[in-house]
């Protein structure tokens, strides 16, 4: 077994003007270290950093990690990929014995970048599908929004109340810079920017990072008397084609089935407690509810609308306010959603705090264009 | 130690089957050519920002970690070796040591430069060893730049600067 023993976390904040990215990781780290009580230049065996170079504007990034992590010296490696990656490359290295304490970090310093469309541009084929068109590649999520509303026979209320539900979760949330107190009506009047899409269905971009401490069970035991455990890890990638991807979020579909698989959940609607869920589109989380098997179907949206996954339904899912309230944390997207669930599981959530849950679901999504997850299940 | 200017063919000659401009001009490869248009605007951060206002007064401003002692330049708001915020700001001189150098005869893109550019690592006075900048050196020939020659930052005028490492235009020797 390996264990969650620390947390930390800096942000989350529409701009960060006062911190470098250096300064912010440091923030979470020491956060996270004093949370675990660990000091990181002797007891970390190692050190997993999720970047996307892209994202940092910096060439060869993982160069760049090892001051602000304490990790100097230090064997200390990046994945490529959303923080819940990072988990997954900590558990491996936990449960090969290759180490006793691992920390795992993600950071968004997305208000560095000039031109984030361009960024998203960047990842799609140079070939026949970067320069098709000049629009704000936002499209791209609007393509799948429209199949998957046909194909679920969702309304345009429907995935708007995905937005009045994590909006006005995040009231409850301090470090959630897009909270608000929107009506459906709001949301309906919000322009469409990408049609089907409205403006207030995309999450704007956000600054933060996330630091956590893994320990394996033996360790956990000696630095905690509250652990929260790794029940079970996976991830998944379908097919990089725009054109020629299935668009039902195959990915949140398998990467959950082998978590699941390992956590020894048969039947998940009854043995998860509460979801964090990709939302950076809010067609997404309800995309996402269905391949976490948290709902039918056809069920996601009648559930959606009877306040089934609202912070007091019977499957809270993004009590945290999602990415819709927090903001797009780009690799810390599965950073903060994870923390979410630690913090409900140890009963820390404050005046958010979800009664009785034993087990919560964290799921990123490798955003656009990508169709690509990992997903964690963490438990008490 | 000198070195000095090295008879050498750039850019570096291999055999192969060449390939000319005009060959990809008249579609002898295919090829899709894209230049993406991707910008950033790095928030210097604390540390940063009070270093580089510090190049812009003229001054090389560093920190220091009671802990270990270390006198660090660049400055960080932490010590990455006591993992610890760092205890006070103190401005160093403009004078050190060629720690190392190279004479780089080439460009990015592997063109031959008009003057060899002489990079260097200075060990700054006043700061802990391998605690330095790079930066460039001129005013000397590249056959009279040795490791451990004692070199002075030759700055811009101060309406000129502007908070940037480019504030100091280059090093020279301290003498002579
Ligand atoms: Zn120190």
């Amino acid at each position: 077994m390996v264990a969650v023993v620390g947390v930390g976390y800096s942000g989350f904040d529409a701009n960060t003007p006062d911190l470098s990215w250096k300064e912010i990781m440091y923030e979470a780290a020491l956060r996270a270290y004093t949370d675990a009580g660990i000091n990181p230049r002797r007891d970390v065996d190692s050190f997993v950093t999720c970047a996307e170079d892209i994202y940092e504007g910096f060439a060869i990034f993982d160069e760049f990690v090892p001051d602000q992590l304490g990790a100097v010296v230090k064997p200390t490696c990046t994945v490529c990929a959303d923080f819940l990656y990072g988990i997954a490359t900590a558990y491996m290295q936990i449960r090969s014995g290759l180490a006793d304490i691992v920390a795992v970090e993600a950071h968004s310093k997305a208000s560095d970048i000039q031109t984030f469309g361009n960024v998203v541009k960047f990842a799609m084929d140079p070939i026949w599908l970067r320069n098709v068109g000049n629009a704000h590649p936002y499209y791209l999520a609007a393509l799948e929004m429209f199949q998957y509303m046909g194909e679920r026979c969702l309304s345009e209320e429907d995935v708007a109340r995905v937005v009045v539900k994590n909006k006005n979760n995040a009231l409850l949330n301090a470090s959630a810079p897009y909270a608000a107190n929107v009506t459906l009506d709001d949301v309906m009047a919000s322009p469409k920017l990408f049609d089907p899409m409205k403006k207030m269905e995309i999450a704007p971009l956000a600054d933060g990072c996330v630091v956590f401490v893994l320990a394996s069970e033996e360790v956990a035991k000696e630095l905690t008397d509250t652990p929260v455990w790794v029940k079970g890890v996976g991830w998944w990638s379908e097919t990089y084609g725009y054109d020629t991807a299935s668009f039902s979020a195959m990915y949140a579909y398998k990467a959950a089935k082998m978590a699941y698989k390992m956590a020894g959940i048969t039947n998940p609607v009854k043995e998860v407690d509460f979801a964090e869920v990709d939302d950076r589109f809010a067609f997404k989380e309800m995309q996402h509810i269905e391949a976490l098997q948290l709902a039918g179907k056809f069920e996601v949206a009648r559930l959606m609308a009877e306040g089934y996954f609202d912070r007091d339904g019977a499957l809270p899912v993004n009590v945290s306010g999602g990415n819709l309230g927090v903001g797009n944390l780009l690799e810390a997207t599965g950073g903060q959603k994870a923390l979410e669930v630690v913090l409900q599981l140890r009963g820390e959530a404050g005046k958010r705090q979800l009664s009785d849950v034993k087990v919560g679901v964290a799921q990123a999504w490798r955003y656009l264009p990508a169709n690509s997850g990992a997903v964690a299940v963490f438990g008490v | 130690m000198a070195v000095g200017k090295k008879d050498i063919e750039c850019p570096p000659y291999a055999e192969g089957t060449p390939l000319s401009d005009e060959d990809i001009k008249s579609g002898k490869v295919t090829y899709v050519e894209d230049h993406p248009d991707i910008r950033y605007s790095w928030t210097a951060g604390q540390a940063i920002s009070r270093f580089l206002n510090g190049l812009k007064e003229g001054k090389i401003l560093g920190v220091k970690c009671n802990k270990c002692g270390r006198i660090m330049v660049p400055p960080r708001m932490f010590c990455e070796l006591c993992f610890k915020p760092i205890d006070d700001w103190v401005e160093l001189k403009d004078t050190g040591t060629v720690q190392t150098f190279s004479i780089s005869y080439i460009d990015p893109d592997a063109r031959p430069l008009p003057e060899p550019i002489i990079v260097a690592v200075i060990a700054i006075d006043g700061a802990s060893p391998n605690m330095g900048i790079m930066h460039i050196l001129d005013e000397v020939k590249p056959e009279d730049v040795y490791i451990g020659m004692k070199v002075k930052a030759v700055w811009k005028s101060e309406e000129e600067r502007e908070g940037a490492i480019t504030d100091i235009k280059y090093w020279k020797p301290l003498e002579g």
